[in-house]
């Protein structure tokens, strides 16, 4: 039996293959865009190639055409958004390096801690008492050095939500969303925090439409993931790496009140250090979560090869916000044999590079991120043709990510009936789109910062390197659903601090809001339920949280 | 073999001997044979408690050649000493409050217990316990999550799992619903004077959804919101005196007791206490590490008189990511090490005993050469509450790659 399953599998795949060479020949993959479109087809591709309408979109896209305004998604170096520049104009740290991050920002609140924590410690052993609500107070220095340390996140995770908002370039924040959580990193583990601004911007952004293998390097370079997964540490057995290495831990702690995904505890002093060897973090989840996925291939024999590869990969001086930085002295320079490819003795840092290229090569990669694209744009479980279709445009592409998006935003799967309304929102998409939709003006973002953590969604917080999961029975339950239509209340009434709903934003008549949202929002698509439920809001305000928190809304 | 039931005889004899509630006893032998729902309460110790001064090795030389500042006095010697126990391990002074419950039978320590994983970063270490996967970062889900999703539930309740956090931890995470509740009496639609209305509107879009999945998890919500409102969680007192320290752990151990007793169905609930990584000026009966103990103890002593004779379908286990190094460092403290000291506490637990094998403390018995040997995987610890508590017959589902050893006999 699965004999005859791998049989029909090789068939199929060869007549696909070939169906793919053809639509090379012709120069111009087959496109299913409706060339005139109803209100639900319009709201469709705006939900999936963005966050979602804003209420003068749909008339936008009609104007131009489903075609043209895909094809400017896929095209955002030529989409003007000079608004989104002057928004982020304000946050400052987003422009600068990680250097000037960790000197300006980081490092004064690190040492101004360490003297709190010695202070502390005295007071505690002099105590007779222990008292738990004594501390030290802390000085209007510390607290100024710590809203510093703390802005730069809160800087980062506003930009995320005001680009998502209001950004022209809605395709290219989807994917920047997108590829960050393919490529996740955890904001609380050590380091990794000075290095997320220029992770997103430098690694991230510059290849969402770019090459595979380009931005599989970037991140393989960053010191966020360096950091993250522990390949910084990662040494040929038995080396040492040429200097103490500065480490900062910190503790985990169960503080529920701060406003940073596991911000700082107390940091604590180096750690005894030992000789480390091989880490085999990194090499295992290049290959399970970034490139080959899970039933990609490789063994274990695989991992330990690749890991190999990859010593030396590492970080100068992380707690100074240091660069990336190959150190022969921890590299294991021996011969390694990865997915049958011999790489030879002597590599250095090619070896690295090499398993980059013989990963971002592979046919089980092309097809992991074909399926993963694939389940973004159209349906958790994606139709096998469609995924069959996208890793052929990966392999032809060598990778060209443009590509394979496009071929998946113009399949026929894409508009067809089935995938309309397939997907429940994330809680950032469902947040983002809330605020789209109501044509809300927000300065910040913070408190949508806030809102997205009491979701189960903090910005730049998820541990695992599997990144959010991207399917509804991850976010569909019962805790979830009442935040949802809390954040619906909250905004709509004014209660998120900065974010003001006003007399922009909505009709004081409430049966003309509610037939304009139903409209610009919902393509007038909504229950006869929900609209007698709706129906009965005594104001305007009411109105559109009934509507942001319907079943309707969380769908896209 | 000694059978549950005359286990718990001898258990309850124990108790009357102490003079500790009678009508208690009388009620646990009238339950033994009755399933009731049994509950778990899972409280993590996030930043590496100090197991060492925790349950301290008094018995053992090297335990204060190696801390000649911070090491707790052996037991008699002072008000400021070792709690004992069994003539080699005694308590903390400041987790005096937990002494008569291990008298009473009702709190078993697992010593020398940890990871097979050597690492000593807090982030992953905690990673590898809440997904009770060691080694392996990409698990998707928390062991607690495993449990529920392999066992589905007689009644369907929105609380069935709940973490008293602001968010879900990883335990918790996964496919199986759980609920991560800040404020229980915050539980609800918040939308002021107009909370009725906004919430009866929304309720009935949900109801007339045709959107299955929207539709039933919709109908759940608004369940979970009158189950909570008829518990009226903002009235609660303890019962029988119990004091809960006004800390966040103290407040979280609080809110589990008032579900517990409100009957919602809650089977597993999670707490997390931090703070533990001391570093420096550690202290020993007095300082640092004394104060996050009195705290931790007060709490779980608190929670147990709270929930009198229900702890008989209870089990509070504490847990912490991986134990401090056996010598003190420069700066009166302790670096990350690797064994620890797990609690198992309820009515049902075989307790009055320090379980595992204690490896000693001589350089040459060290991890390392320099941290507390790990004799016992925690998940040894965690899949025997999974099968002699909870009652599930088939743990390979929750621990995957885990081959149990032979059980400790906690139950």
């Amino acid at each position: 039996m699965p004999l005859r399953r791998v049989t029909f599998l090789t068939g199929a795949a060869a007549i696909l293959l070939w169906a793919a060479t053809v639509t090379t020949e012709a120069q111009k993959p087959a496109s299913a865009v409706p060339t005139s479109a109803d209100e639900r087809t319009i709201v469709h591709v705006l939900n999936r190639l963005g966050f979602g309408a804003t209420p003068g979109d749909i008339q936008r896209v009609r104007q131009i055409g489903i075609a043209a305004y895909i094809d400017q998604q896929l095209q955002p170096e030529r989409l003007a958004d000079e608004g989104m520049t002057a928004r982020l104009a304000p946050f400052t740290t987003l422009t600068k390096s990680t250097q000037e991050l960790a000197e300006e920002y980081f490092m004064p609140a690190l040492a101004l801690r360490r003297v709190r924590q010695q202070q502390q410690a005295r007071s505690a052993t002099s105590a007779t008492e222990p008292d738990m609500s004594e501390r030290p107070m802390r000085s209007p220095e510390q607290m100024e050095a710590m809203r510093a340390e703390r802005s730069v996140l809160a800087e980062l995770t506003q930009q995320k939500i005001l680009r998502a908002a209001y950004s022209e370039r809605q395709l290219e924040e989807v994917l920047v969303d997108f590829w960050f959580n393919h490529f996740n990193v955890f904001a609380g583990k050590g380091q990794t925090r000075l290095y997320l601004t220029e992770y997103e911007r430098d690694a991230i952004r510059p290849h969402v439409f770019g090459k595979f293998r380009d931005l599989l390097g970037a991140t393989a370079h960053s010191p966020a993931m360096l950091f993250y997964l522990d390949n910084w540490q990662s040494a040929a057995p038995g080396e040492m790496p040429g200097r103490p290495r500065p480490l900062v831990r910190r503790t985990p702690g169960a503080n529920p009140r701060v406003p940073i995904p596991r911000a700082p505890g107390p940091d604590t002093p180096l750690q005894n250090r030992r000789a480390r060897g091989l880490n085999e973090n990194y090499a295992r989840e290049l290959m399970e979560l970034h490139t080959l996925g899970v039933d990609g291939g490789y063994t274990q024999k695989d991992v330990q090869e690749v890991a190999r590869a990859f010593t030396g990969w590492t970080i100068d001086a992380p707690r100074q916000g240091g660069s990336f930085r190959f150190n022969p002295r921890m590299h294991d320079d021996a011969e390694k044999v990865v997915l049958g490819h011999r790489i030879k003795a002597g590599g250095g840092k090619e070896d690295g590079e090499q398993v980059l290229d013989i990963l971002a090569a592979h046919p089980s990669t092309a097809r992991f991120i074909a399926t993963k694209l694939a389940r973004k744009f159209v349906a958790d479980t994606p139709p096998p043709p469609l995924v069959e279709r996208a890793a052929a445009r990966f392999r032809e592409t060598r990778g060209d990510l443009r590509e394979v998006v496009r071929t998946i935003v113009s399949s026929p799967e894409f508009f067809a009936a089935g995938a309309y309304r397939a997907k429940v929102k994330t809680p950032f998409e469902f947040a983002v789109s809330a605020v789209r939709a109501t044509g809300i003006e927000m300065a910040g973002a913070l408190p949508v910062v806030q809102a997205l953590r009491d979701l189960g969604m903090p910005l730049y917080g998820c541990q695992p390197p599997t990144g959010y999961a991207d399917r509804a029975d991850a976010w569909v339950n019962t805790g979830a659903l009442l935040g949802r239509m809390n954040f619906a209340v909250a905004l709509t009434e004014g209660k998120l601090r900065g974010v003001r709903p006003g007399r922009a934003s909505w009709d004081a008549d409430p049966a003309r809001t509610r037939e304009m949202l139903i409209k610009t929002a919902l393509a007038g698509d909504i229950s006869a339920g929900t609209r007698a439920t709706v129906e009965k809001a005594a104001t305007s305000a009411q109105t559109v949280a009934l509507l942001l928190g319907s079943p309707e809304f969380q769908r896209r | 073999m000694i059978s549950r039931r005359i286990f718990l005889k001898n258990g309850g004899l124990a108790l009357v001997s102490l003079g500790f509630a009678p009508e208690f006893l009388a009620r646990t032998v009238a339950a033994a044979g009755n399933p009731r729902r049994r509950v778990l309460i899972t409280i993590f110790q996030r930043g590496a408690v100090d197991g060492l001064n925790m349950v301290v090795p008094f018995g053992e030389r090297d335990y204060y050649t190696a801390r000649p500042t911070i090491a707790i006095a052996r037991p008699g010697s002072g008000a400021d000493t070792a709690v004992d126990l069994d003539g080699f391990f005694g308590l903390h002074p400041r987790l005096a409050p937990l002494e008569a419950l291990f008298d009473a039978r009702q709190l078993a320590i697992v010593h020398a217990c940890g990871s097979p994983d050597g690492t000593r970063s807090h982030f992953d270490a905690q990673d590898y316990m809440e997904t009770a996967t060691p080694g392996v970062k990409s698990t998707p889900d928390g062991w607690l999550n495993r449990y529920l999703h392999a066992r589905e539930h007689q009644a369907k309740t929105p609380f069935r799992a709940v973490a008293l956090a602001p968010q879900l931890p990883r335990s918790l995470q996964g496919l199986a619903p759980a609920l991560a509740i800040g404020q229980i009496d915050r539980f609800g639609i918040r939308a002021g004077q107009s909370g009725d209305m906004v919430q009866a509107s929304f309720e009935s879009e949900y109801a007339a959804a045709a959107d299955r999945v929207l539709h039933s998890t919709g109908r759940e919500a608004f369940e979970a919101i009158r189950m909570m409102k008829e518990a009226d969680p903002s009235r609660y007192t303890p019962a029988n005196g119990a004091e809960y320290p006004r800390s966040p752990y103290g407040e979280a151990l609080r809110q589990i007791a008032q579900l517990v007793k409100a009957d919602v169905g809650l089977e597993i609930a999670f707490a997390e206490t931090g703070n533990w990584d001391h570093h420096v000026n550690e202290g020993a009966a007095v300082g640092q590490l004394a104060a996050r103990l009195d705290d931790f103890g007060r709490g779980i002593a608190a929670l147990v008189r709270d929930l009198g004779e229900r702890m008989q379908d209870v089990v509070i286990l504490t847990m912490s990511e991986f134990g401090r190094a056996v010598a003190e460092n420069g700066n009166r403290g302790t670096d990350h090490g690797h064994g620890n000291a797990m609690m198992v506490i309820g009515g049902g637990v075989r307790g009055g005993k320090v379980y595992g094998r204690w490896p000693g403390l001589a350089r040459e018995q060290r991890y390392d050469g320099r941290d507390l040997a790990v004799t016992t995987d925690f998940r040894a610890v965690f899949n025997e509450v999974v099968r002699g508590h909870l009652a599930l017959p088939d743990t390979r589902p929750v621990f995957p790659g885990f081959t149990p050893p032979a059980p400790l006999g906690l139950f």
